[in-house]
């Protein structure tokens, strides 16, 4: 295998967030990280719209339609969790109160810039929500997404062509394929996983990646 | 005396005019003041400006405002959603304009206006197709853009609980932009499950005072509580769930019926 499975992936971000971090997890695959959050550490998770202590969701029955997270789904508050207003939950990212935030992308480029919004395709609908507040918020933005898209092609790139969420906001790169720091001109590979290489994953997207494996 | 309870729904959206500019809470469903755009969808008022985090959730609420054709302009940070059809086809169609500003912004932009802040410089966007042509400023080397604040005529918003007076005490997640949009409307419509004496909610627990409130309508509690006390039993939409029995039953049915 050259790759890893998304609940892998999940599992090795999961094992990057130290006991007693504040972390908003993203729509969609990021929500995966919670699984992985053992209870020996104690992490506070945040919902953009409005609570800090976010659990997991609720058994059937016991669904709460005034309880529920930023995909608006069912969840549950933990015990110690706090509910507040929109503009003070997104003060807290905006104020640099979070620790880490983990967002999915559509591309990132190697001076840390973000495009997760929107594929600027004719015709679609725009839709923002938070995701421009993340992206700029928390002390350190990871993004976790497969490294290539359906039709083969790198997320990581040179430069964006779709539109912004973030000017040089990404400090690093969770992908099924490997681990990348984004060094501000560039990106550094960190970790591989499977079987791929360097010189693997140069070619696959096309960049020249500085080696910073440790092992 | 000051009581700022109405006695129906009809009552509380009383006045409301045609071009108006009206602020309606809730994040996706949880806030959303069902009642209250019921009623505003009945006294028919059009041409609306409507402020709000999402553009409608099926076809209830903000939805069947909007299906009613009643919206001229949405202002909102996410309007396109598994179940926003009514928008959707309202957009494509070109009979509604939006206006698009990343949540925070949106957020803090009625903050600002409840507040009595003329402008803000805010980092969120810059650099975006969102902020394109606002005026930027460096300060202490970081580019931030000028938001100007958003106002309105008329906030329509539920919360939990209300005295009189109009204070407020909110539930979970559906609080999120009450408190804010509270403070940044001429006048402040709120539904509640339930309206208590004075002096029945803590000072130390009051969320949005009275102050921020003019007119308070109770609409009754929510499927989903009993005495105030989460009981549960309802889908994410707060349908009631089917009694496990009927769910037997029906489930016999379909298998008989497929047989």
């Amino acid at each position: 295998m050259t790759t890893i499975s998304r609940q892998e992936l999940a599992r090795r971000i999961a094992d990057d967030i130290p006991s007693g971090s504040y972390v908003n997890l993203g729509i969609g695959a990021p929500t995966l990280v919670a699984n992985y959050l053992t209870e020996d550490r104690e992490v506070i998770l945040h919902t953009e719209n409005g609570l800090l202590g976010m659990g997991p969701a609720p058994e059937p029955g016991r669904v709460d339609p005034d309880l529920i997270n930023a995909g608006k789904q069912a969840v549950t508050a933990v015990t110690g969790a706090a509910y507040f207003h929109h503009a003070d939950s997104f003060g807290m990212m905006r104020g640099g109160h979070l620790d880490i935030c983990v967002l999915g992308a559509f591309q990132v480029a190697g001076n840390g810039d973000l495009a997760n919004w929107s594929t600027g395709a004719e015709g679609s609908i725009p839709a923002v929500g938070g995701a421009m507040d993340l992206a700029i918020g928390a002390k350190d933005l990871y993004v976790m997404t497969d490294l290539l898209t359906k039709q083969g092609e790198s997320k990581l790139v040179a430069e964006c062509t779709y539109p912004l969420t973030g000017l040089g906001c990404v400090s690093r790169v969770y992908t099924d394929h490997a681990v990348f720091d984004v060094t501000g001109d560039g990106f550094a590979v960190r970790e591989l996983f499977g079987g791929n290489t360097i010189e693997g994953l140069r070619e696959l997207t096309g960049l020249e990646l500085v080696d910073a494996t440790t092992t | 005396m000051i009581d700022k309870t109405v006695a129906s729904v009809q009552d509380a959206v009383a006045g409301i005019p045609d071009g108006a500019t009206v602020m309606i809470g809730g994040f996706g469903r949880a806030g959303q003041p069902v009642e209250l755009i019921d009623a505003l969808i009945e006294q028919g008022a059009g041409d609306l400006t409507i402020v709000s985090n999402n553009a409608g959730n099926g076809d209830v609420g903000l939805g069947a405002l909007l299906a009613a054709r009643k919206v001229r302009k949405v202002i909102c940070s996410f309007p396109r959603q598994a179940d926003s059809w009514v928008f959707d086809g309202l957009y494509r169609e070109g009979a509604i304009e939006l206006e698009l500003v990343p949540q925070g912004n949106l957020a803090e932009r009625i903050r600002a206006a409840g507040a009595g802040i003329g402008g803000f410089f805010t980092p969120t966007g810059v650099g975006t197709l969102l902020a394109e042509g606002k005026e930027t400023r460096e300060i202490d080397g970081r580019v931030y853009a000028l938001e100007y604040p958003i106002k309105a005529d008329f906030a329509l918003i539920s919360a939990r609980t209300a005295d009189r007076w109009g204070n407020l005490v909110y539930r979970a997640t559906a609080r999120n932009f009450g408190p804010i949009m509270a403070a940044a409307a001429t006048t402040t419509v709120v539904q509640v499950d339930e309206v208590v004496p004075l002096g029945g909610i803590d000072p130390e627990a009051v969320v949005t005072p009275g102050l921020f409130v003019n007119r308070v309508v109770a609409v009754g509690e929510r499927p989903w509580l009993s005495d105030g006390e989460f009981v549960g039993g309802v889908d994410i939409d707060g349908r009631p769930l089917p009694h496990p029995d009927a769910v037997a039953s029906s489930e016999d049915s379909r298998t008989e019926g497929a047989s």
